[in-house]
């Protein structure tokens, strides 16, 4: 991922990422589907990022649909990368792209 | 990224299906005549973009999914319907932000930004003082843009944007404007001198000396916060990279929309060499962006020329196109401003008069005995603003 935008303002509360809540895309993200994934904006605080890979803009879609953000997880993505992607889904959060719900 | 890591460059080669930093100069017209203006402002230019063609572009970029547009000109606000089009685009969720010279910004203009959400405003300011800035923008225009700033700080808006171009001259006050954007609660942008437009025709006096270039970077690496627009990624030589992409975006995730409709590779090469297209050709913008000959050109890895032998070619990718273009410098080399100090020898060999030309532009002609201040009658389209309440 990569954070393009500095100094985000507007706000967005944020909370640590705990894999065992549901969490969903915030209301006010946009997600463009590109040929490397997606690219993911939020207008309310104006945070671009991108989502470097196919899987984890289909992780991301899917996240509300199960009851934890592990669960989601463990479903779609191989054990051996479960923990790189907790830890983009955990930037994700800190970003306020994703909330727990 | 996971299994996938791919340099973020080599994945942009496939090209994005749209930009993400979309510039849309709305008109040719100003009321300022900048020394360093990019696109050689000052007269509206008859062909530029109807309102329903202007409404049809936004209605594409939607269509596309951009999820905000970055507006400016010319003084984009000049236009009679600028407030009847950034209230289109942000109905359609393409957010708005857009650069001023803060002249027409008044209360109630202020307190009517302040009112609709997905809308950004960054004040052109360019010296912590009149004699700074004015040097550079024009008598008068120092105070207009402190009470731009005053009106929407009183108005509510928030966070607005300071943009600064840095130069020689204002080098020396950087904590100053970061103390003046601090004292409104706003925000500092910094973005970097360019030999465009007619900035071409100061560039040689005001861009920075390398020692300058030096306490620059170390300056934004110590403040993250301060906004850049990616304009200094040929810094990222001297150490550590400053936040943002750190390439040059031109044609792969930047580009410039003129007010005729004219798509450049990105604000600064405003030459025919890297137009494009026109949004009004057949297919429109997006066929601009996905499918132009010159955009798949510089969508393909670049050469580094010059450049392959030195080991910080991989922070600073060799600089900026533009900047290299209108000082003559061939593209795959240095930057004119490489921290290594590459340039030097290549420009030295540039005869003078040779480097392309940005023309004139839509500058005013110089009338001898004329003096332009903010302010003056000089007719530059209506000032009526439509959808504004008075």
């Amino acid at each position: 991922m990569t954070q393009l935008s500095q100094g985000a303002s507007h706000g967005a509360s944020t909370a640590a990422f705990d894999a065992s809540l549901r969490y969903a895309l915030d209301s006010e993200v946009a997600l463009r589907e590109e040929p490397f994934g997606a690219l993911a904006y939020n207008y309310s605080n104006r945070r671009l990022t991108f989502l470097r890979s196919v899987a984890l803009r289909e992780l991301v879609r899917s996240l509300a649909d199960f009851d934890s953000a592990g669960d989601a997880v463990a479903c779609s993505i191989p054990e051996a990368s479960r923990p790189s992607y907790l830890r983009a889904l955990a930037g994700l959060a800190e970003s306020g792209m994703i909330h727990a719900c | 990224m996971p299994a996938e890591r791919t340099r973020l460059v080599d994945q942009l080669a496939t090209g994005l299906d749209a930009p993400i930093c979309l510039t849309w100069e709305l008109t040719y017209g100003c009321n300022l005549a900048c020394l360093h203006c990019l696109s050689s402002s000052g007269r509206r230019d008859p062909s530029e973009l109807t309102n329903a063609q202007a409404r049809g572009l936004i209605d594409e970029m939607a269509d596309m999914s951009v999820f905000y547009v970055n507006i400016g000109g010319g003084e984009p606000t000049i236009r009679p319907d600028f407030y009847d089009l950034i209230a289109y685009a942000v109905d359609r969720k393409v957010g708005v932000k857009f650069s001023t010279n803060g002249t027409t910004m008044t209360p109630e203009r202020a307190r009517h930004i302040a009112a609709m959400d997905y809308v950004d405003v960054q004040v052109s300011l360019d010296g912590v003082d009149a004699s700074t800035n004015d040097a550079l923008r024009g008598a008068g225009s120092y105070a207009a843009a402190r009470r731009a700033m005053d009106n929407l700080a009183s108005s509510g808006f928030g966070d607005f944007k300071i943009s600064v171009v840095v130069t020689a001259d204002n080098v020396a006050q950087l904590d100053e404007f970061a103390e003046m954007a601090a004292s409104y609660g706003a925000t500092l942008r910094l973005t970097r001198l360019r030999p465009s437009g007619r900035g071409a025709s100061v560039w040689d006096r005001l861009h920075l000396s390398n020692a300058q270039q030096v306490t620059l970077y170390h300056w934004l690496a110590k403040r993250p916060d301060v906004l850049t627009g990616d304009s200094f990624f040929h810094l990222s030589a001297l150490g550590d990279p400053l936040p943002g992409l750190n390439l040059c975006g031109a044609g792969r995730v930047v580009c410039l929309i003129d007010p005729v409709g004219d798509v450049y590779a990105c604000p600064f090469v405003l030459h025919e060499n890297f137009k494009a297209g026109n949004v009004r050709d057949a297919g429109g913008f997006a066929r601009v962006w996905r499918h132009s000959e010159l955009f798949a050109s510089l969508r393909e890895p670049q050469a580094a020329g010059a450049c392959a032998s030195c080991g910080s070619y991989d922070s600073c990718q060799g600089g900026c196109m533009a900047a290299k273009f209108f000082t003559g410098l061939p593209l795959d080399g240095p930057d004119p401003e490489c921290v290594k100090g590459r340039a030097e020898p290549l420009l030295s060999s540039v005869v003078a008069g040779t480097a392309p030309s940005p023309g004139p532009g839509h500058s005013v002609p110089v009338r001898l005995g004329s003096s332009r201040n903010v302010g003056s009658s000089r007719n530059v389209g209506s000032s009526r603003n439509v959808g504004v309440p008075a």
